[in-house]
């Protein structure tokens, strides 16, 4: 079956140990994780985790059925790279004089956009945003001039639908357990 | 300890059962949920103790049993040292359990307790892990009770879609060869009434699977048997037949659909079940019925047109015919040759008038079991299906019987599996539990041997069993017991079996080479079955 790159979105309560519960479900299944990225969400309490993985959609479906279905995760839902903005952010370390002795560098870094966040005597450290390809581009370029460090971070991503439901779907979720209670009650 | 220090003051109001083992204490919490509906619990030590119990919360995983096991932990400011006993055992059982749950502080008791209580009953069944911190056990703190029945991050049964109820009903209603097959969610969704109504309106057959067994009373005229690789005849040939195929409460385990390219192609199929991850995992469905079968049974079943598929049930009495002939008549009414193992469960099920509950070890006696014990009473069927556990049956059978006292809790095993948690004899010894117990003895690892001679050559590595005295190890545990190996002694050895005021061994000589048939080879088409 066709392998595509699918960006999975899952939102958890922040507990211990949720982590290891996704990670496992990809390791039975022999699953890559190509890149993750966790962080707090814009809800107070619940966290997001961006995971990057290729696959087939047969296998993504099961894989997020089988997350969301974790007693702490909120929501999972998978995406493919059309469905949404990402980004991932690079750094290069790279010797100083290489900038001293030419332009090739300043050249470079306004070529791909980047910026360089650090000088000092022994090296310079430049970020650049971007896609993959973007940030191997780059890396490509400098290879040349020689890179003394490189660092890349897991992707982040934004759907391209309107907004983020979670919030939503959590009040209704709650309206409705009080609405049943009550239902209960009398 | 501590735990076990305030249980001597709870003596009188709460009965402890000691097992001898922490499995077999997962696999008794499993006997009696499986039997009574409740949520079973197991107290197990730390480090060993945790690690002993592991293979009852995979079990009750795979085959969707509420259990809390709650397990001992070294004090808070061990953990991550290696301390003595220490074992990560929420790492260990996140993967197998529904929930597991580290409590560090004794505050978060009253909420960690309920909580797990609801995970393990609500929804889709499962075992939870309670792994308690020994500060926890011994700080004080006012206790304040806590109920839960909301989790917000957890939708224990999802919301009824009247268009799927609506798609469902109009698929049935135009169906001409239609086909369910029941699992255990019916029992477990206790919709065994909601079945019977959907069946009967509809008129479709039925198949079980093997957790799914006693959902239907095996006499009804639309069971048609057991699902599946030792399945009945029909059942399996007719998947690949029916132009509708609706699955309830079942996940189509590869032991049920063998290959599953060549499964049920022909039909559309309907899936109710209450886990949404179950849906699409296996089989694709045409029409998916997500939520409580209880519900959605009837949802469905008000939505049907009366109809009668005469001819279609009809087709199942050859198949029914052609069985008898080849397996079934020699295994249970065999004229000469040593005892079958199909024969000791149909007179053992004839005898209690099919109103026993049937607890399985794994293997041949499971197989034999399934196929010839009959039920007339719903939860009545407890064996170890997805995990597929030797050793599961005492156990179990214990814990059953705890879980359904006022009833006979017949428990057959091999003496394979029956040697795997055989210290359990001491539980009973010490409770005084009521287990009849029939060990259908044939000196080898009968399952493997069947592999073996089918698949292996005859090649019998490691198979063939060097055995104790079982009635001797019975009788040293103060149980009565008696060893058959002559036919004529069968019947009265059964009745005085049952007769007996409390536990029994029943050990019957079997054939060593006898075979389960039919057999559907793993991995192979449903419709491609042995007969022997």
């Amino acid at each position: 079956m066709d392998k595509t790159l699918y960006t999975l979105n899952v939102y958890s309560e922040n507990i211990a140990g949720i982590l290891n519960q996704i990670t496992t479900i990809f390791t039975r299944r022999q699953l890559n994780i190509e890149s993750l990225n966790v962080s707090a969400s814009s809800i107070k309490g619940i966290h997001k985790y961006t995971i990057t993985t290729c696959t087939d959609e047969d296998t993504i479906q099961k894989v997020t059925k089988q997350i969301e279905k974790r007693i702490d995760v909120v929501q999972a839902h998978y995406f493919t790279d059309d469905e949404i903005f990402f980004r991932e952010i690079a750094l290069y370390k790279i010797p100083t004089q290489e900038l001293l002795d030419s332009n090739r560098v300043e050249y470079i870094v306004s070529r791909h956009n980047a910026r360089i966040i650090e000088i000092n005597p022994t090296y310079m450290v430049i970020q650049k945003s971007g896609t993959t390809e973007e940030t191997q581009e780059l890396y490509d370029d400098l290879k040349e001039i020689g890179i003394l460090q490189f660092v890349r971070s897991g992707r982040i991503a934004i759907t391209k639908s309107c907004v983020e439901k979670l919030s939503e779907y959590l009040t209704e979720r709650e309206q409705k357990h009080i609405r049943s209670k009550k239902n209960c009650e009398e | 300890m501590p735990v076990y220090d305030c249980l001597y003051d709870y003596k009188e109001k709460l009965q402890h059962v000691l097992v001898r083992h922490e499995q077999g204490a997962a696999h008794a919490a499993q006997g009696y949920a499986r039997v009574s509906g409740e949520v079973g619990v197991c107290v197990v030590t730390s480090g060993p103790g945790a690690t002993n119990a592991i293979t009852g919360i995979g079990d009750a995983m795979l085959d969707s049993t509420p259990i809390v096991v709650i397990a001992g932990q070294v004090v808070s400011s061990l953990l991550g040292s290696d301390a003595f006993q220490e074992i990560d055992l929420v790492s260990l059982t996140q993967p197998i359990t529904k929930w597991s749950y580290q409590i560090r502080r004794a505050e978060d008791i009253p909420w960690a307790v309920a909580r797990a209580f609801y995970v393990a009953r609500s929804g889709r069944p499962g075992p939870v892990v309670l792994d308690f911190a020994k500060n926890a056990q011994i700080e004080k703190v006012a206790y304040e009770p806590c109920t839960i029945d909301y989790i917000r991050s957890y939708v224990p049964v999802p919301e009824m879609d009247p268009k799927a109820i609506a798609e469902a009903a109009a698929i049935i209603n135009s169906a001409k060869k239609p086909w369910a097959l029941v699992g255990q969610g019916v029992e477990l969704g206790e919709a065994q009434n909601e079945l019977v109504e959907f069946l009967e309106k509809a008129d479709i057959p039925a198949g079980c699977t093997l957790l799914g067994l006693s959902a239907l009373p095996s006499a009804h005229p639309l069971n048609k048997g057991m699902l599946g690789m030792h399945g009945n005849l029909g059942p399996n040939l007719k998947t690949n037949e029916c132009d509708v195929l609706i699955a309830i409460g079942m996940r189509f385990d590869d032991r049920v659909t063998g290959n599953l390219k060549t499964y049920a192609k022909q039909a559309k199929i309907i899936h109710f079940d209450i886990d949404p991850a179950e849906v699409d995992k296996n089989v694709k469905t045409t029409v998916a019925v997500l939520g409580d079968c209880k519900e959605t049974l009837a949802a469905v079943t008000e939505l049907l047109e009366k109809n009668n598929h005469r001819e279609w049930r009809d087709s199942f009495l050859p198949c029914e015919e052609k069985e008898y002939e080849a397996v079934v008549e020699k295994e249970i009414h065999p004229k000469e040759g040593q005892i079958t193992m199909g024969e000791v469960v149909h007179a053992v099920s004839e005898a209690t008038n099919h109103q026993a509950v049937l607890v399985t070890d794994v293997g041949q006696n499971q197989m034999f079991a399934a196929r010839y014990f009959k039920f007339s009473q719903k939860r009545s069927m407890v064996t170890s299906g997805g995990l597929g556990t030797m050793g599961f049956g005492l156990p179990a059978a214990i814990g059953a019987a705890f879980g359904a006292p006022n009833r006979t809790v017949c428990f057959f095993c091999g003496d394979g599996g029956l040697q795997m948690t055989i210290q359990e004899l001491g539980t009973i010894m010490e409770t005084g539990t009521n287990v009849k117990i029939i060990l259908l003895n044939n000196s080898f690892l009968g399952m493997v041997r069947q592999w073996q001679e089918l698949f292996f050559k005859e090649r019998y590595s490691n198979t063939p069993m060097i055995n104790p005295d079982f009635v001797k190890i019975a009788s040293a545990y103060g149980i009565k017991g008696r060893k058959v190996q002559q036919r004529e002694e069968l019947a009265g050895a059964i009745e005085e079996m049952l007769a007996t005021d409390g536990s029994y061994l029943l050990e019957v000589e079997v054939e060593q080479v006898g075979m389960v048939y039919p057999m559907v080879p793993a991995g192979d088409t449903v419709t491609n079955v042995m007969l022997g």
